[in-house]
């Protein structure tokens, strides 16, 4: 037997503290088996170490949450018997490392985690983070994240509708793949994953396990270096063909009611699923790994405990439906076997060839998780407002900002995806939410996914706070009432005290935000150590927000539909530049305050937009983020089409002395609405009467953005600006801009 | 019309086309297992898009051998209408009941959005509700649907008044444009486009209603 050196402990990303631990919850030392299943099972992408004890924090409960953090993913009532089960989760490491199937086997790995709680999967998004357009790594991750992407969901026949897409330095080593999931269950067919009674058949179903992915969750644990590409081995293959079939099989078992508890094999495995699917029901599991199919000869116990093969369950069964199960699996030509049985000891063990290879009480494994109040230390936030050159064409540094690779349409990217299978989708990808409709009725689902990576490195509390008003707000915009949300903290090495400041005062800010909105947390995902060579990445709290719209007919659109309709400003402009686009794509400086998110304000001018689009008064509708009001006003005439190319604008505003500031600027709580004169005058009072700012910028008409009577811009010209970034700079003709 | 859906075990159109049918028929049309070797009396068989056996191999090679497609050629021979959107007109060609091949795409890359068509020929069962030369707009979803075939073929469909659409803005690489032909006896229809995502206002349109009440018209 292996001798378990410091070094071996090492290797399994375990501190000399942690073994310790374990071998006083043993009262032994561990063999190698237990000692990977260890360190797996206390890695911090499995056990939360470093974030939990900050996490518990946020606010995870509300009228229509059926099921918050802890499971699979989080579960909502949306009314008439059907709950919106959903998550966002990251494949950042693997992704980097193989592009192509690290994100395609995050696509697969978040649809498992809804559809193993008895949803079908209705829509995806991703938040997706490159480095530099510049960095001779970026176009070639871009195309491979993407065809990743593309290639698995396409193939699930899951719309994917929407999400965002960002490039900065900070990811030139460590790119940002934030996958989320949004299906539809019915509120009484609801699966978890407690293992609860003694003498119950435990079931594998999906593909055979092989020794792909072995160890993933630990390199997920761990910061990058030069070699890490030697650890391409661990990033598992995807195959959505098996993961097709291990939906509607798994569907069709949840159909009858042979299920006790069920759970996919994600991160770390067939180790995983059975720790925690025993720990939940407080049972003891015994598997035996003879009966466990497998796609290659003479693996070993450890392998096959730690391998992260794709397209695998494991499931609780009411003792004697072994049969029935097993005729659904034979019907969709997959894998199933009978691996073990719950028993009464709270033990996970595991035998493989007549011999006891592992012997552990579970609680050792989920419980005694370490769990760390890391030492940290709050940064100042940024401050001040940023001196800038005054005299600068408002439509030129218009035309550039809408070419930036911030804000430069992603139809290059969004055009790879099926976003119309299933025939839902209500609205696809290039508005404020994705839109997709409850199948078979009025209903509809909102989903966005966000967050300011900027804002979060210049104050990370007000950066948290914002990701949470922003995904509010896009929800709004079109109409839907902000239910709950998922969260995928991003960020770097938590043994750093300035990282850990990052990660404390950001979970404080999503706090803070998510009580004041009534926006609970009911699922996540936490991701750090992402920095390689010591360098971290921005802050990335993203933030994966679901709304609902009762009526699908009653709803907004980003696009301008009239000639005359009535340009109106819902919220306060003070011209905030601080961290803003302008800055950074006009001047090249990222500096100064990150802007205040005026939480009371967010309600309060969210409530009154949701009203005026759920009643059937405005159909046209943009919330006001990156860019500022002139770019949202642009967007809002790319969107539209009219006989000559896209509806304009003539506009103006007499607000504030600086014109600049006026257009640019990224104040929050703030939309744009467009509503035909009758119904304008009145917008305009009931809002001054309910004490909002409201202001009315001009009309729509002619084929030109006009600014303050004086300067222009063809829509044209800027549909060309907007659009020509993305595949000039994948086909490798523009010269990237570096940022 | 009776209808059946085909269902191959990665057909991801499948409820897409029975709620389409559903729709315009007011009746479900019956859902066909790939292993399935007969089909129950139909007027219509709909192959629908998708990824039949996970597509690995060239598009629809595989689900050309499948027990049910013995069944749709039978059902095509005998004069039967046939259907083949997107993954089903891939299946169409590889069980030669379409002439030609659906290559990769020559962006190379998926592509997903609306395309304008141009309605090539109505002198048939599916298309008699449009106007010659109308244009309608359909979403397409695919990663191969650039159609080839020789030379002469291409001039014998189009001498034949096969080809049926056409892209406007090609979006693939098809040869002469071609989004749909016909076979030859002008019952079997292969198409790219999506016509059962254009039923319903308030996704795709409603550019594709007409092909589904052409069918009932010509089949009931």
């Amino acid at each position: 037997m292996t001798e378990i050196t410091p070094a071996i402990v090492a290797e399994h990303g375990l501190s000399p503290d942690e073994y310790a631990r374990i071998k006083t919850l043993l009262g032994r030392a561990p063999n190698l088996v237990e000692l990977g299943v260890f360190s797996v099972m206390w890695s911090e992408h499995c056990s939360y170490k470093s974030t939990r004890a900050h996490l518990r924090k946020l606010p995870t409960k509300g009228p229509h949450v059926i099921q918050g953090p802890g499971e699979n993913a989080g579960v909502i009532d949306i009314g008439d018997g059907d709950a919106c089960i959903f998550k966002m989760e990251s494949h950042n490491h693997p992704s980097f490392i193989e592009p192509y199937q690290g994100a395609a086997t995050g696509v697969g790995g978040i649809m498992r985690d809804v559809f193993t709680m008895g949803a079908r999967p209705v829509a995806m998004m991703n938040a997706l983070r490159f480095g530099e357009p510049g960095h001779p790594k970026t176009r070639h991750l871009v195309s491979g994240v993407v065809s990743g992407i593309g290639g698995y969901g396409n193939c699930m026949g899951v719309p994917t509708v929407g999400g965002e897409v960002d490039f900065h330095r900070s990811y030139n080593g460590n790119i940002l793949v934030n996958a989320m999931c949004v299906g539809v269950a019915k509120t009484d067919n609801i699966f978890y994953s407690a293992a609860k009674g003694a003498g119950n058949p435990v079931v594998y179903f999906g593909s055979k396990t092989g020794r792909d992915g072995i160890h993933g969750a630990t390199m997920a644990s761990a910061e990058f270096d030069d070699a890490s590409e030697e650890k391409r081995p661990t990033v598992q293959v995807g195959d959505p063909f098996a993961e097709k079939l291990l939906l509607e099989a798994t569907l069709e078992l949840m159909a009858t009611d042979a299920i006790i508890a069920i759970q996919d094999m994600g991160a770390a495995g067939l180790t995983s699923s059975s720790a925690e699917m025993g720990d939940k029901g407080g049972s003891g599991i015994e598997l035996n790994l003879d009966s466990v199919p497998q796609r290659e000869t003479g693996m070993t116990a450890y392998e096959m405990l730690l391998s992260e093969s794709q397209e695998r369950m494991l499931a609780v069964l009411k003792p004697g439906r072994e049969a029935q199960a097993e005729a659904i699996f034979k019907k969709w030509e997959l894998d199933f076997a009978v691996i073990g049985i719950t028993t009464d000891t709270g033990r996970l063990v595991i035998k493989h060839k007549g011999r006891v290879e592992a012997d552990m009480p579970i609680t050792a494994l989920s419980d005694a998780a370490p769990v760390y109040e890391r030492p940290f230390v709050l940064r100042e936030p940024a401050k001040g407002a940023p001196a800038y050159d005054k005299s600068r064409s408002v439509p030129a540094a218009l035309e550039k900002i809408m070419a930036a690779p911030a804000m430069a349409s992603r139809r290059w990217i969004w055009e790879q995806y099926d976003n119309s299978v299933m025939n839902d989708t209500v609205q696809h990808p290039g508005g404020d939410a994705a839109v997709v409709r409850v199948h078979g009725t009025r209903k509809a689902l909102a989903i966005t996914t966000d967050v300011c990576p900027r804002y979060c490195k210049a104050d990370p509390f007000e950066g948290g706070k914002q990701a949470v008003a922003e995904a509010c707000r896009n929800l709004n915009a079109v109409g839907a009432t902000p239910l709950a949300a998922t969260d995928n903290l991003n960020f770097g090495n938590p043994q750093k005290p300035e990282i850990m400041g990052e990660i404390v005062a950001g979970i404080d800010g999503i706090g803070e935000a998510c009580r004041a909105l009534d926006f609970p947390i009911v699922s996540g995902n936490c991701s750090l150590y992402n920095e390689t060579n010591g360098e971290g990445i921005l802050p990335t709290p993203t933030i994966g927000g679901v709304g609902l719209l009762k009526d699908v007919s009653k709803m907004a659109t980003i696009a301008f539909k009239r000639e005359g309709d009535v340009v109106i400003l819902i919220g306060e402009t003070r011209g905030h530049l601080g961290q803003s686009i302008w800055l950074r794509e006009i001047e090249g400086r990222e500096e100064g305050a990150a802007p205040p998110v005026d939480l009371a304000a967010e309600k309060k001018h969210g409530a009154f937009v949701r009203g005026l689009i759920g009643n059937g008064r405005v159909d046209t509708c943009h919330d006001v983020s990156d860019g500022g009001v002139l770019a949202a006003l642009a967007e809002m005439a790319l969107a539209s089409c009219g006989k000559t190319g896209g509806i304009g604008a003539s506009v103006g505003q007499a607000s504030i002395a600086d014109a600049i500031a006026f257009w640019f600027g990224e104040d929050q709580a703030r939309y744009l609405i467009a509503a035909p004169f009758a119904q304008a005058e009145r917008i305009v009072a009931e809002a001054r009467a309910a004490g909002i700012a409201v202001a009315e910028l001009g009309k729509t008409g002619g084929t030109d953005l006009v600014i303050d009577d004086k300067e222009r811009i063809a829509v044209a010209r800027l549909r060309a600006a907007h659009e020509g970034w993305f595949p000039k700079f994948m086909a490798g003709e523009e010269i990237p801009v570096t940022n | 019309m009776k209808s059946a859906v085909i269902v191959f075990p990665a057909s991801n159109c499948d409820r897409d086309a029975k709620v389409a049918l559903e729709e315009m028929t007011g009746k479900s049309p019956h859902m066909v297992w790939h292993q399935d070797s007969e089909l129950p009396d139909v007027d219509l068989v709909v192959i629908p898009g998708g990824f039949s056996y996970g597509d690995y191999l060239r598009c629809g090679a595989m689900a050309s051998q499948s027990p049910v497609m013995r069944a749709v050629k039978s059902h095509a021979d005998k004069g039967g209408a046939v259907l083949g959107i997107c993954n089903g007109f891939q299946v169409l060609t590889e069980s030669h009941l379409l002439p030609g091949a659906l290559m990769r795409n020559a962006g190379l890359k998926f592509v997903c959005k609306p395309v304008a068509l141009t309605v090539a020929e109505s002198q048939n069962a599916f298309t008699r509700g449009y106007d010659k030369g109308q244009t309608v707009t359909f979403p397409v979803a695919h990663g191969e649907g650039n159609y080839y075939a020789d030379d002469a073929t291409l001039d014998r469909l189009e001498g034949e008044g096969r080809v049926v659409f056409r892209y406007q803005a090609n979006p693939n690489g098809s040869a002469r444009d071609i989004a749909g032909i016909l076979s030859e006896k002008r019952n079997v229809l292969g198409l790219m486009p999506h016509p059962e995502r254009a039923v319903d206002p308030a996704t795709g349109g409603t550019d594709g209603r007409a092909l589904f009440k052409s069918l009932i018209e010509a089949l009931s």
